[in-house]
C-alpha cells in the first residue's frame, strides 16, 4: 500500500512537474494536489464575506487563497469544507488540511492540535458612542475620558501612548465599562478589535469602533492561528509560506483591505 | 508586668523563627514583601490614598446630617407625623439590609444612566451618595439608640418646666444622647474609612484599585501589603481614640 502510494506520488510528480516541483506540500495533504481548507459554519463577516469562502472575499478567505498560492496550489485546487469550532479543536483525525476560523493560539489547545504561526494579531481598538461624532486622531483621543479593565494590556497603552488629560477610570470587567459608557461617565475604552466589534454591534446601543492601533505582537496577546491535526507534516510548509507573506507585506495588504476598509475601522495615526 | 512581657516576647520570637521555616516562605516573601516593589509603588499608592481621604472627608458631614434626620424622624411622637416614622423605619431597613457594594453599583451606574450631563454623572458624586445612603442608615440607628437611652423622666420633667417637644429634644435629650454614642460612631467611621475603597468598583482609581493595577503590571502582591499599611496608619489611631473616648465615658459615669 505504502509503496503503491509513493509510486503514485512519484508518477504524479513526474507528470505534473512544472506545477509541483517546488511545492513543500507534496504528499502531505489529504487529497494529493488539493488543499482542503475548513472554515466555520456559518463563517462570519469580516472574516468571510456572505458565508462564501470560495469567493476569496473576507480576511480569512483572502489569506487562505494567498497562502495556497504560496504553497503551490492554484485557486482551483483549493477545496472548502466546514467544521464547527469545537469539532476543529478536538483531538484525532481531521477531514481538513487547514482550519481557519479565528482560533486564538493557546497552550491548552496546542496540546491537542497543531497551530500555524499567527496570521493575525488582534490589535487594540477604540470603542466610543457614535452620537459623539469623534475623529480617529490622536489629538481627539487625548481629550476624552477613558475607561479600561484593570487586568488588560489596554491600560499601559492608554497611559503611555494616548496619555489623556483627564484621569482614566478603571473597571473590573467589560460589562462595567459598557455600563459606564452608557452612563456617560467615560467617552472611550480600549479593547482588542474582535471584542470591540462585538461590543459595538451587540452590547452597546449606538456604539462605534472609532479606530484601531497598529498591532503589536509583543503586547497584544490574542493571536489567531490555523489549526492542523496534531503532528501534521504540513505545518512546516504552512509556516514558511505564512512568514514569507508577513515579510513581504502580503498579509498586511489583505488586512488593510478586509479589516480596516471593509469594517470601517481606520488605523489611528 | 514581667510575666506579660516575657510571654509576649516568647510568642513574637516563635513567629519570627517558625514562619521562615515554612517551605513556601521564600516564594511568599518575594511576592508579598518585596522591598524593591514596595519602594517603587508606595508614593503612587499614597497619592491614590488622598482620594480615599477626600471622599471620606466630604462623606462624613453628609452622613451625620442625614443620619440625624432619619433618627429624629423615627423618634417623632405626634400621631400626625406617623408617616415620617414609617419612612424612617423603611429607610433603615433597606439601606442597612443591602450590601454596600450593591448600593454602590446600583446608584453609581444606575442614576447617571438616566442621562445626567457631565459633571453631574461623576462616579465620585454617585459613589459618595451610595456611601451616604448606607452609612446614614447605620448612624441613624446608633443615634436612635442614644436618644432612647435617655430616661423618659427627663422628657417628662422638661415638659413640666414648660419646654416644647421640640426644645426638649434640642436642648435636653440630643446633647446627652449624642455624647453617649460617640464611641459607637467612631467605630462606624473606621468602617467607613475602609469601605471608601469600594468606590473603585465604579471607576475611581483610589488606593485599592491602584494597588490592583500594580499587582497586574508587576505580578506581585506587595502593593496590597503597602496599601494595608497605609490604611492601618489611619485606622489604628482612630480605633485607639475611640477606645479612649469609651474609657473616659465609662470613668465619668462610674
Amino acid at each position: 500500500m505504502k509503496t503503491q502510494l509513493i509510486t503514485t506520488t512519484l508518477a504524479v510528480m513526474l507528470l505534473a512537474a512544472p506545477v509541483f516541483a517546488q511545492s513543500c506540500a507534496d504528499g502531505k495533504t489529504l487529497t494529493e494536489g488539493t488543499l482542503t481548507i475548513a472554515t466555520g459554519n456559518p463563517a462570519y463577516y469580516p472574516w468571510v464575506m456572505d458565508d462564501a469562502p470560495e469567493s476569496g472575499k473576507g480576511y480569512e478567505a483572502a489569506v487562505a487563497y494567498a497562502l495556497a498560492e504560496r504553497m503551490g496550489f492554484s485557486a482551483s485546487n483549493v477545496e472548502w469544507t466546514r467544521t464547527s469550532f469545537d469539532q476543529a479543536i478536538q483531538p484525532g483525525a481531521k477531514d481538513f488540511d487547514l482550519n481557519i476560523q479565528q482560533f486564538s493560539i493557546t497552550e491548552d489547545r496546542d496540546k491537542v492540535v497543531d497551530f500555524s504561526i499567527s496570521y493575525y494579531t488582534a490589535p487594540m481598538a477604540v470603542l466610543v458612542r457614535s452620537a459623539d461624532k469623534l475623529e480617529p486622531s490622536m489629538a481627539e483621543l487625548k481629550g476624552l475620558v477613558w475607561g479600561a479593565a484593570a487586568s488588560t494590556t489596554g491600560l499601559p497603552m492608554i497611559t503611555d501612548t494616548i496619555a489623556p488629560t483627564a484621569s482614566t477610570l478603571i473597571y473590573d470587567d467589560n460589562a462595567n465599562i459598557v455600563e459606564a459608557m452608557k452612563a456617560g461617565q467615560i467617552d472611550a475604552a480600549l479593547f482588542d478589535l474582535p471584542t470591540a466589534l462585538y461590543l459595538s454591534a451587540v452590547v452597546l446601543d449606538g456604539g462605534q469602533v472609532l479606530g484601531q492601533f497598529p498591532a503589536n505582537e509583543a503586547t497584544d496577546l490574542d493571536r489567531f492561528g490555523m489549526i492542523m491535526a496534531e503532528g501534521n507534516s504540513l505545518k512546516e510548509c504552512v509556516d514558511v509560506a505564512l512568514s514569507s507573506m508577513k515579510a513581504d507585506g502580503t498579509l498586511g495588504g489583505i488586512e488593510a483591505t478586509w479589516l480596516q476598509e471593509t469594517t470601517g475601522v481606520p488605523l489611528i495615526k | 508586668m514581667l510575666i506579660a512581657g516575657g510571654s509576649t516576647a516568647l510568642v513574637v520570637l516563635a513567629i519570627v523563627m517558625l514562619v521562615p521555616l515554612a517551605p513556601g516562605w521564600e516564594g511568599v516573601k518575594a511576592s508579598f514583601f518585596s522591598g524593591e516593589v514596595f519602594a517603587k509603588t508606595f508614593p503612587k499608592l499614597l497619592k491614590a490614598f488622598l482620594w480615599d481621604m477626600a471622599i471620606f472627608a466630604w462623606s462624613v458631614p453628609l452622613i451625620f446630617s442625614l443620619g440625624l434626620a432619619i433618627a429624629l424622624a423615627r423618634a417623632v411622637r405626634s400621631p400626625a407625623l406617623f408617616p415620617l416614622r414609617i419612612f424612617g423605619a423603611a429607610y433603615v431597613d433597606i439601606f442597612r439590609g443591602v450590601p454596600v457594594v450593591l448600593v454602590i453599583y446600583l446608584v453609581g451606574f444606575g442614576i447617571p444612566g438616566l442621562g445626567l450631563p457631565r459633571p453631574w454623572n461623576s462616579p465620585y458624586i454617585w459613589g459618595t451618595v451610595a456611601l451616604v445612603l448606607t452609612y446614614s442608615a447605620y448612624i441613624a440607628e446608633v443615634l436612635r439608640g442614644g436618644i432612647e437611652s435617655i430616661h423618659a423622666s427627663q422628657r417628662a420633667a422638661s415638659i413640666c418646666l414648660g419646654m416644647s417637644e421640640r426644645d426638649t429634644m434640642r436642648y435636653v435629650i440630643l446633647p446627652q444622647a449624642i455624647r453617649r454614642v460617640i464611641p459607637a460612631n467612631m467605630n462606624m467611621l473606621v468602617a467607613l474609612q475602609k469601605d471608601v475603597a469600594l468606590l473603585s468598583f465604579i471607576g475611581p482609581v483610589e488606593i485599592l484599585r491602584q494597588a490592583g493595577i500594580f499587582k497586574s503590571l508587576l505580578a506581585n502582591f506587595t502593593p496590597y501589603v503597602a496599601a494595608a499599611l497605609i490604611f492601618l496608619c489611619v485606622t489604628v489611631p482612630a480605633t485607639r481614640y475611640a477606645d479612649y473616648l469609651m474609657n473616659r465615658d465609662r470613668n465619668a459615669r462610674s
